[in-house]
Order: structure tokens, then sequence, then C-alpha cells
């Protein structure tokens, strides 16, 4: 009887090493779009070559879900997901859940964009690896432009003017349903990434700056959601305070809006076969207020490997091809992912294929990032009060003064209760 | 009794337990093994001239308002459109085992598929219902009936009504089923007006089924989450308490401060059926 509990331990402690010549890796991708089809086609590869078998996890369309689904799931030290895609904003709120991967990026560290890979360093942990970048931008219909005569606004002020003159015309010839703008108005993250944009292209903050300031209470920050609140009703449909990023390309992809604030993945979407707008849309940078510069909020995606992973070195290899420069390019190539890596920017085949290179870098020239560092575990806290105050805005239910008078108060208790800026570090040594 | 206590004390206590201790921590999620004791602080507290907690914030209070709301106009919907509709099903007519069986079709899909068929039916651009209001010449624009902070609850309380209508039809239904014929007997032979006979027999009798699918009803109304997530996730317009409390406990990771709002919304809870059923206990005795 003894001899066979032991033999029953050894067994059991030989049996991941039996797994680790072919383990299998559970990834986690997004499914928005073709996401999930295309993380499919990458994975396998990998797994084609190493042996390894994959298997995906689709998780939640809402970024906030996704990480209300991985915080249980890492709370709880579940060795269920190997590999985790997690939002640009998540390396200091999950980093004590995530393995440093500096020894097995060590050659390729200095590759990628050296922004990103700060944001993804928590307290001297490289705790994810950049996957893709996303930045905000302006998704116009080429063929309503040109038929009224207009030209690319660069302004706020003229995309209002454009998008009300071409809506009543067209409204006026026939398409009653046609609407000036949408973008994303749910009171969630992506409402914090457009509204943020309205306020740095005001000269308006970054709501809170990398020291902790808390800038949020300022003139042209009223004045920016003032006239983003303009919009609604008018040349946005009120529907528009309730989209996130598939419902508003839902309408402009449907023929039924002239502008949309998007991130760069429903350009191949907009192309696709079938599209009834394929061929008539362009993008340019968001437009900015008259005596600002424009700006995008960065986003994008990164890789990280659990720490509760059964298999980390099989699971670091597969972030590792995932991020590599190849399989970046084909991700480019195929699903209009920017990469994350500033040499393919110069790779001819990459800017023959698509227009939003150009632009892109442009884009990303003028990024500003959400306030993530600077609030670390409070990052949550701060964009949920941001996207609320903007919301009531929006609906009428306040006025912009006084909406965000009201958050001001309400970070500076988030602040003094979290020690902003040092929480980040603490977070880390968790 | 033993099993079943120790039953009750494993699947209920203990997590209550928990909770409560919790709400009295800082805990977080991202590292619940550094916990101190904060005492009240979750839930009440005075820091540099403001009050801050749970009790203190006016969004806990506005989503108190929605959850009472909600609870009420629901069941107070459901229960009359319950009534009227087990009466009609309670008279023989051809077909009635189908018709019977159709009426429970919306209880039976699960919640949260039917809230995203109706987030897709009452979608403003795409949606049926404003398609349909439109030809008709109802409306003459389309209404965002779940963006519309002012309209956005009263969609959420249409969409249960739609879906818990059926289980109240049932309880009413047992409860008609369960009348004694002789009194019916009596009244017609009397010669009584339908509506008397509906007020005086039918009430009084049907009022212990009556109270009972209301009680269990009232308690599923103040604990409602999915249909409010699904339909409209986090908006301040129609959060109920328990999508507050879930909010704080995932999104901002804040075990503490979301285990002080789940006690309050265990408490409102509990302090809703004791104060119904002290009222209804009343009733039948003076009516008797």
């Amino acid at each position: 009887m003894r001899r066979g509990w032991r033999i029953a331990l050894v067994a059991l402690a030989l049996a991941p090493g039996v797994v680790a010549q072919a383990a299998t890796i559970s990834i986690s991708c997004s499914a928005v779009g073709r996401e999930l089809e295309i993380c499919r086609e990458g994975a396998e590869a990998w797994a084609k070559e190493t042996g390894h078998t994959v298997r995906l996890v689709s998780t939640p369309n809402s970024a906030s879900e996704r990480l209300a689904l991985y915080q249980q799931l890492l709370a709880a030290r579940a060795p269920d997901l190997d590999v985790l895609q997690i939002d640009i904003v998540w390396p200091g709120i999950l980093a004590g859940h995530l393995v440093d991967l500096s020894a097995n990026a060590a050659a390729l560290r200095s590759a990628f964009f050296p922004e990103l890979i700060r944001n993804d360093t928590v307290g001297g942990r490289l705790v994810a690896l950049p996957w893709f970048v996303n930045v905000g931008l302006l998704y116009y219909r080429s063929d309503l432009l040109e038929r009224h005569g207009r030209p690319i606004p660069r302004t706020w002020k003229e995309l209002t003017d454009t998008a009300t003159r071409i809506q009543r015309a067209e409204r006026a010839a026939g398409t009653t349903r046609l609407w000036g703008f949408v973008w994303q108005g749910r009171a969630y993250e992506g409402l914090t990434c457009d509204a943020l944009e309205w306020l740095a292209s005001h000269g308006g903050g970054t709501i809170v700056g990398a020291d902790g300031h808390i800038s949020v209470d300022n003139p042209r920050a009223a004045a920016a959601i003032s006239l983003a609140a303009s919009w609604v009703r008018r040349i946005s449909p009120e529907g528009v305070l309730n989209y996130a990023e598939e419902e508003s390309r839902g309408v402009f992809q449907s023929g039924l809006a002239v502008f949309m604030r998007n991130w760069p993945y429903a350009w191949s979407l907009l192309q696709s076969p079938g599209s009834p707008v394929r061929g008539k849309v362009g993008i340019a940078m968001l437009p900015a207020a008259a005596d600002g510069r424009p700006a995008a909020t960065l986003g994008g995606a990164q890789l990280a490997v659990s720490r509760y992973s059964r298999n980390r070195e099989a699971a670091a290899s597969l972030v590792l091809y995932l991020v590599s420069r190849a399989e970046q390019k084909r991700r480019a190539l195929v699903g209009g992912y920017h990469p994350t890596i500033p040499a393919l920017y110069d790779d001819p085949e990459l800017l023959r294929t698509s227009p939003l290179f150009g632009t892109l870098r442009d884009a990303l020239d003028g990024a500003v990032a959400r306030p993530s560092s600077a609030v670390g575990a409070d990052y949550n806290r701060v964009s949920y009060a941001f996207a609320n105050a903007v919301h009531t805005v929006l609906a009428g239910q306040s006025d912009a003064e006084s909406s965000l008078r009201a958050l001001e108060r309400r970070l500076r208790r988030l602040k003094r209760r979290g020690n902003w800026p040092a929480v980040h570090a603490a977070g880390a040594s968790r | 009794m033993t099993p079943m206590v120790v039953a009750l004390a494993v699947a209920a206590g203990w997590p209550l337990a928990r909770t409560v201790w919790l709400s009295f921590t800082d805990a977080t999620l991202a590292g619940p093994a550094d916990v101190a004791w904060i005492g009240f602080a979750n839930y009440l507290e005075h820091d540099a001239g403001e009050w801050y907690g749970v009790l203190a914030d006016p969004q806990w209070w506005h989503a108190v308002r929605n959850t009472l709301v909600f609870a009420v106009v629901s069941v107070g919907l459901e229960t009359m459109l319950g009534l009227a509709i087990a009466l009609a099903l309670n008279t023989p007519f051809r077909g009635r085992g189908l018709v019977r069986a159709a009426v429970l079709v919306p209880w039976a899909i699960p919640t949260v598929v039917s809230a995203k068929l109706w987030a897709w039916m009452l979608n403003d651009e795409f949606g049926i219902l404003n398609h349909v209001l439109l030809g008709l010449g109802v409306i003459s624009a389309p209404i965002a009936w779940v963006a519309n902070p002012d309209l956005a609850l009263g969609a959420v309380i249409a969409v249960d009504v739609w879906k818990t209508t059926p289980f109240m039809v049932l309880l009413i239904l047992a409860g008609l089923q369960m009348l004694p014929q002789d009194c019916y007997e009596a009244a017609r032979v009397d010669g009584v007006s339908p509506v008397k006979v509906f007020l005086r027999v039918t009430l009084p009798l049907l009022w212990p089924a009556l109270a009972v699918a209301v009680a269990f009803r009232a308690l599923d109304a103040l604990r409602i989450f999915d249909l409010v997530y699904v339909l409209t996730a986090n908006s301040t317009s129609t959060m109920s308490i328990s999508v507050y409390a879930r909010q704080q406990l995932i999104d901002f990771q804040d075990i503490g401060y979301g285990s002080a709002a789940s006690t309050l919304v265990f408490l409102t809870i509990g302090l809703a059926a004791i104060a119904y059923l002290r009222l209804v206990r009343l009733r039948p005795g003076e009516t008797a």
C-alpha cells in the first residue's frame, strides 16, 4: 500500500515534465471583429512549429468585463489561462499575477517602441510584451465629402459644420436616417478614450498628470465636453450615449454616418467584400480645437504569461512568437493590426497595402496615454468617474463646469486614499 | 434537523459572515493576503471635512432609488397582468392547454438571452420596435430606448414585465385552481354580479397565494442584476444596488468597500422582506 502511494507521488512529480514536452497552452484573445480568427492562425502556426497544442479561449468583447474575468481567475490562482491578452492600461493592475518576461525577451526588447516597454514594466519587471498598438482615428465617407465639396475636417468646428451640412442635404435627398458623426458614448472605458481626445486636443490636459496632479477642472476641458454634448441629437443619434465600438461601426458600416471615431481595427472590416461602404471610406487624424493639436488616445494589447500557468516556458515561447516581427507583419497584412515594432512602419510591403500606416505614424506622434501609470491600481475608479462625469453632460443632465468640479472633488479623495503616484510601485511589490 | 442546520451554515452562513467581516477591512482583489481592519470606514467616514463611504455616496442612494422603483413598478404590473391572464386561463376554452404552455415561453428563456434579444429589438437604429413605431407613424424619429436616461429604467422594467409575468400567472393560476367551487355555486344561485364575485369571493380566497407570489417576485426584483447589466451595463440611470456592489467588487477591485455594499444589499432586502411579511400577515386577519 505504502509503495503504491510512493509510485503515485513519483508519477505526480514527473507529470509536469511529461506535459512540458507537448503542452497545451491556453490563450485568451479578444473576439471583436476578426480578432479571434487571426489570433488562432498565429497561435496554430506556433503550435505546428513547436509540437505543442493551443486552446483558444474567447473572452467578452467589453474590456471591463474581460478584466473582471481575468481578476476572478487570477485571484483564484486558476491555471486555466496560460497566455493573456491584456489591455494597455492593465499592467499596473495585474502585475502581481504576471511572470517577469525580461529574460525571455532580452534579445527582442529593444525592437519595440520604448513607450510601450515602459508601460509594460512595473516595479522593474517586464510583465507583458506589446502586441499591437491602437490609436483613435477619424473615419470619413470620402464619397459624401466629395459630393458636397467638403475637405477632411482639421478642427472640431469644421467637423461639426461639415457633418451638419451633409446630414441636412442627404436627408433632404432621401437618406433620412443619415447621421453626421458616431462615436463611443456609453459610460465605460471607450468614452474615457474618446473624451480624453477631446480634452487633449483642446489643450485641456489628460485628467491626471504624470506626476499625479489632478487637472481636469479647467475651462478648456469644459469647452471640449460642452462641444461634444452639442453633437448629441444634432449630428449624433441619441443612441450614441449607449454605443461602444461595435455599435458605432454598425451604423457607419451600414452607410448611415458621415464620420466615425474608432480604432484601426474597423478599417479592414469596412473594406471587406460585402461591406456597403467598401471603397467609400477614408481615414485621417482626429481634429483638434482651432488653437490645439490633434490628439489620439493610445490603446492596444499586450501579451502576458500568468504566474499560475503550469507551462510557463511554453507559454512564454508562444508570446515571443506572437510578438515577433514576422507574425506582427502577417497580422498587419491580414488584419490591419499596427505593429509595436517601429521598424515595420518602414516596410514597403506594408506601406503599399494599407493607407493607414502613414496616417497612423502621424497619429502615434500625437498619441496621449491614459493616466494609468500615474494612478496605478485606482485607474478603473478614475476612468469610471471621468466617463460618468462626461456622460451626465452628454445626456444633458448637468453642465460641463459643475460636472467637472464634482469630478475633481471625487478624484482628490481617491488621490488621498491611494497616495498617487506612489501607489504604482506599492502595487507592484505585492 | 442537524444536517439542515449544517447545510445552511455552510451554504449561506459562512459566505455571509465572511462578506460582513470583509466589509470592515480594506481588502482588494489584487492582494487579498494583507488585509487591515478599518472599522466602519467603508460604510461611513468623515475625512477632511467631507463624508465618505457607501452611505455617503450619492450613487449608492441613486441605486437604492432605482432598485425600489424597479421593484415596486415591475412587481405591481406583473401582479396585475398575472392576475388578469390567470383569470382568463382559468375559464375553460378550446386550446387552453396550448395557450397555457405558450404563456410560459418568456419565462423559459434564460434572462441573459432574453435581455440580449430585447437589446437588439430596442436598438435605436436597427431595432424592430422603432421600425414598427416609425412605420405606424407613432413616432417621427427613432427613440434611443436604453440610451436615454429618462427612458432606460422604463425599458428595463418593461422587459422584466414581459419576462416575469408568466411566473406570476403560473403561481396565481395554481392558487385559483385550489379555490373551493361551492362558494361560486352559492354566488351564482344568489345571482351576484361577476365583479362582486371577484372582489368578495375570489380575491379574499386567493389572497394567501397572491401574497406568496408577490413576496417571491419582490425579493427577486430587489436583487435584480442580470437584466440591468446586459441591457445598460454600469450606466448610473439604471444601476441597481446589486450592480453597484458588483462594480465596486470587480471593476474597482475593492473587496472591502464592495462587501460593505453587498452587506447593505442584504440588509435592505432583509428589511424589505420583514416589512412585507408583517404587512401581509395583518391583512387576512382584518378581513376574516
